[in-house]
């Protein structure tokens, strides 16, 4: 297998203003009685794209899902599909197939009719049809499992059948439901991995439901990150991850200190906030008013713990006291308690097998970061 | 997510409407001041006084009332012991014939049934009466209760009798004090098919009773043989109130308990 | 309570059911049987030879010998019995077809409620059974007579200028059937509709499957157990069905239930009515070892 990162390093559609998007959700609202599901929601998704829609359950993703599938219909706003308004077209009309949570496997029929069946659909002659379901059989490695039936399979057969059978039709757009939800951690991983590849080879639009971070971060071109019907932040995963615009992003995607304070300066580049543990001086184009609150979001592996003073202790550097250790093997989490309470969590690399003296409980330790470290955030 | 369609309204509309009408119509002409069943002639309740001093009729509902509360409540701990020998134990002697012995009844034409049982109580010399008219109801009866039964155990969670049995209680009792209070309201749903089907039943009654053991059913069949009258339509009535009136009041005390229960989970799960 | 007692006691529950049933079911088939090959005497018991033990051994080999497969030769011989089984036949199956047809849209109607609803609408389905089968059956005279209710609207509404003929022909024990039977086929069939996975119609639509033909491949086919079960419910009891044509049937009418009970009340045959039950009893074996099989898989998945 090739490596993927020439072809992804390079594939940034939504970066180029002459692109045009593949998929493109216009002011969609849906609501279900009382409720609303998704908000007057406009999002963009480019040809070739694998795309995670991100987020907690009843976020609207999996309606928005489902609302491209043709399962539901907007109450507003439009849905274009490569050019064409897709609004009025009943699912069994549309040129996307999805891969159900539930895998939705047909239990009376073999693996091979499951694969075949939407192909059946469009009149395909059979010969071309057992033909295509070879491929597919093959693509998925479950050549020697054709005429079982989908109760003989075990969870991670399963999945691939359903996969090969939204494939089958070569759709223009795959949507996929917690495709991996149902598969333990480890076979998830490898699943993770098989995905891109194939997604890849093929050259087809992904758009995967799920509400597990890493797995939104392993696999997606972008990420949206959704809330109450509504996207909260749409980027690639280093920049949901390094720049999230909100708190609720940065607390969302991994674990994050947010530390409060005051604008004391702004400009050139750079904004300082005044806390109460730290005076943080960050790199930031923005330029809010002085003295409006500001929040400071950094990340606990970018937080640096040492016995010895940094060199300059008056920025981005804090005094604090050992409050609790977990020892994760690859690192060690360190919580620290700052002198106005407050306890942020940092993180470090065990890089060696042994430390002589390592940091332990009720230590006094130095908190420092650098300028680049962390983040100003916009709410 | 599923979309009730006008289609899917309609059908069971008139599905309903189909199984309810005549039922409606029966209890309408009960209040009939005409003896003509089809004709409206005003309100009266005189057929409900000349029902309750039909003695003959009188007489047949006790008879058949008895019949239905001992045969139900024997067929209940058979049915419940046949239930558990068919989840319980997959492996004994004989066990395709006797699951084949449970379910062929509940298909068995009534005919082939009465008579086979009548012929066995003239073969081994039993006076025909109250006690084989309950034997029969029994035989019958206890299927259903088995068939009741043995769905609940199949959807029964075999780990709180394990953890029974690993806190130190006996077979005997793990089934007296754990299996039995959560199986009980299948038990009970079981009694209640058993009565009722007792309750209805003409043909193995009239094959296996004897003098002075005439049920309701028989008695109304054959004064429904001789010509319809508003008579029976209040005894039928009667007996629809009866079974509404039970339905209504289960339901009731099933849902007040439904609803008990989910404010104690609501309340356990504030106050954890 | 002892380890003894509990033995005891878990092979009680096995041998109770079990004796009983061998003795008032299985048992009582032997006698209706035995008594099928009997001769039909002016006595009590009413057919000979009776079994005695009194006899002695060589009594009752005599007694063997006096048995005959004449009752069985009988009834192929009188074009009655062998109308009667036909016509049970074909009526029960007719009624079968008719109550799936009627069935099959209450259940898929019901299995696509609310899911609030189903418990009620299913309370309303059972709820009938629980009042007279024959209370029932006895309610459609009124409606089906030649001056009945449904004759009187017909013909208010202009739809006939003279009332149909329904009581005493066979489409009134159609009716009587279906009516009956209704619930047997509407449970099976809905709970096989409830327990589907909605997703699977979205996928076959997702695939490109019209809704008529996502019905037809999909959901059609998984409904098909309970599809067979409810027309086992149905047809099996139809076949030896007694009060249906007895009340709605009239004289007319020829099914296998009635003459059994004729032969056996009015004419006090009781071998000819014992070879016609053991007859009957063929007949049907095949379609009861196959409803028992299918229940028995049921229940292994239900495990």
């Amino acid at each position: 297998m090739k490596s993927l990162g020439n072809i992804r390093r390079s594939f940034a559609p939504w970066a180029d203003p002459d692109s045009k998007p593949f998929i493109s959700f216009k002011n969609i609202t849906k609501k279900f009685g009382d409720f609303t599901a998704v908000d007057n929601l406009t999002l963009d998704i480019y040809h070739r794209e694998f795309f995670a829609l991100l987020g907690a359950s009843g976020c609207g993703k999996s309606t928005l899902l489902r609302m491209l599938a043709g399962f539901e219909r907007p109450t507003s706003g439009e849905i274009i599909l490569d050019g064409q308004d897709i609004a009025g077209i009943p699912p069994y009309r549309r040129p996307v197939n999805m891969m159900f949570q539930s895998y939705a496997l047909f239990p009376h029929m073999t693996v091979e009719s499951n694969i075949g069946f939407g192909l059946r659909q469009d009149g395909m002659p059979k010969a071309e049809i057992a033909e295509r379901v070879r491929q597919m059989l093959k693509l998925v490695k479950l050549e020697q499992f054709a005429r079982r039936k989908p109760q003989q399979l075990s969870g991670g057969q399963r999945q691939r059948v359903a996969l090969a059978r939204s494939l089958a039709k070569r759709p223009k757009v795959l949507l996929l439901d917690e495709p991996l939800g149902a598969l333990d951690k480890k076979l998830r991983e490898e699943t993770q991995f098989e995905l891109m590849d194939l997604q890849q080879e093929l050259g087809l639009t992904f758009v995967v439901v799920t509400h597990d971070q890493e797995e939104a971060m392993t696999m997606a071109d972008r990420i949206a990150v959704m809330s109450h019907g509504n996207v909260i932040q749409v980027a690639t995963p280093a920049e949901i991850y390094e720049a999230p615009n909100s708190r609720f992003v940065a607390d969302f995607i991994g674990d994050v200190n947010i530390l409060e304070g005051k604008v004391k300066a702004a400009g050139n580049g750079r904004i300082e906030i005044a806390g109460d543990d730290f005076t943080v001086r960050t790199v930031g184009d923005a330029a809010p008013a002085i003295g409006t609150g500001a929040a400071f979001a950094i990340r606990p592996e970018k937080l640096k713990v040492s016995r010895a003073a940094p060199a300059d202790a008056a920025i981005n550097a804090s005094e604090g006291e050992i409050w609790d250790i977990a020892y994760l093997g690859d690192m060690t989490v360190f919580h620290v308690r700052l002198p106005s309470g407050k306890v942020v969590k940092t993180s470090m690399l065990n890089a060696q097998r042994e430390v002589e003296n390592p940091i332990g409980y009720d230590e006094k330790v130095w908190v420092s970061f650098a300028e680049t470290a962390g983040v100003v955030l916009k709410d | 997510m599923t979309k009730w369609s006008r289609f899917n309204v309609a059908s069971v509309a008139l599905g309903f409407a189909f199984l309810y009408l005549p039922i409606v119509l029966l209890v309408v002409f009960s209040f009939n001041e005409s003896r003509l069943v089809t004709v409206w002639a005003g309100f009266s309740t005189k057929w409900y006084v000349s029902l309750f001093n039909n003695q003959g009729l009188m007489d047949a509902a006790w008879v058949t009332i008895r019949v239905a509360l001992l045969s139900a409540t024997i067929a209940t701990v058979l049915g419940t012991m046949a239930a558990l020998s068919l989840v319980r134990f997959t492996r004994f002697r004989g066990r395709m014939l006797f699951s084949g012995m449970v379910y062929a009844p509940l298909v068995m034409p009534e005919v082939i049934t009465g008579l086979s049982l009548l012929l066995l109580f003239v073969a081994i010399g039993f006076d025909r009466g109250f006690w084989t008219v309950t034997l029969a109801h029994i035989t019958l009866t206890m299927c259903f209760v088995a068939v009741v039964v043995q769905s609940r155990l199949l959807s029964f969670d075999r780990s709180v009798e394990e953890a029974a049995l690993d806190l130190g209680a006996t077979p005997l009792r793990t089934f007296f004090e754990v299996t039995l209070p959560i199986i009980a309201p299948a038990v009970f749903s079981g009694w209640v098919l058993a009565f009722t089907l007792s309750l209805d039943d003409l043909v193995i009654a009239s094959f296996t009773s004897g003098p002075g053991a005439t049920t309701l059913p028989m008695k109304i069949y054959s004064q429904v043989r001789l010509g319809v009258t508003p008579e029976i339509n209040a005894a039928c009535t009667l007996l629809i109130a009866l079974v509404t009136v039970g339905v209504v009041i289960a339901s009731i005390v099933t849902k007040r308990r439904e609803v008990q229960r989910q404010r104690d989970e609501h309340a356990a799960f504030a106050g954890g | 309570m002892t380890k003894l007692g509990s033995r005891i006691f878990s092979r009680l529950v096995i041998i109770v059911p079990y004796a009983w049933l061998v003795f008032f079911f299985l048992v009582p088939f032997v006698i209706v049987f035995r008594i099928s090959l009997s001769t039909t005497a002016i006595a009590q018991p009413p057919y000979e030879p009776v079994f005695r033990l009194a006899d002695g051994i060589s009594g009752i080999i005599d007694n063997i010998r006096q048995l005959s497969f004449d009752n069985f030769v009988w009834l192929t011989e009188d074009a009655l019995y062998i109308n009667a089984y036909l016509s049970s036949i074909k009526i029960a199956g007719i009624s079968t077809i008719l109550t799936l047809l009627i069935a099959y849209p209450i259940a898929y109607g019901m299995a696509q409620a609310p899911r609030t609803w189903r418990p009620t609408l299913l309370m309303l389905v059972i709820l009938p059974f629980w009042t007279s089968f024959l209370i029932r059956v006895y309610a459609w005279i009124a409606i089906l007579k030649p001056e009945g209710l449904l004759n009187q609207l017909l013909l208010s509404t202009g739809l006939i200028n003279e009332p149909l003929i329904i009581l005493n022909t066979n489409w009134a024990i159609y009716i009587g059937i279906v009516y009956s039977y209704l619930p047997f086929m509407i449970l099976p069939i809905y709970s096989a509709l409830e327990k589907m996975d909605h997703s699977l119609i979205e996928a076959a639509q997702d695939l490109g499957c019209p809704p008529i033909s996502a019905f037809w491949k999909v959901t059609f086919p998984l409904s098909l157990a309970g599809v067979v079960a409810g027309c086992m419910l149905v047809f099996i009891p139809a076949v030896g069905e007694f009060v249906i044509p007895d009340l709605l049937g009239g004289s007319q009418t020829l099914m296998i239930g009635k003459t059994l009970w004729t032969e056996f009340n009015s004419n006090r045959d009781w071998p000819v009515s014992a070879a016609v039950a053991t007859v009957l009893l063929l007949i049907l074996v095949v379609p009861i070892v196959f409803f028992q099989n299918m229940q028995a898989k049921a229940e292994e998945r239900g495990k």
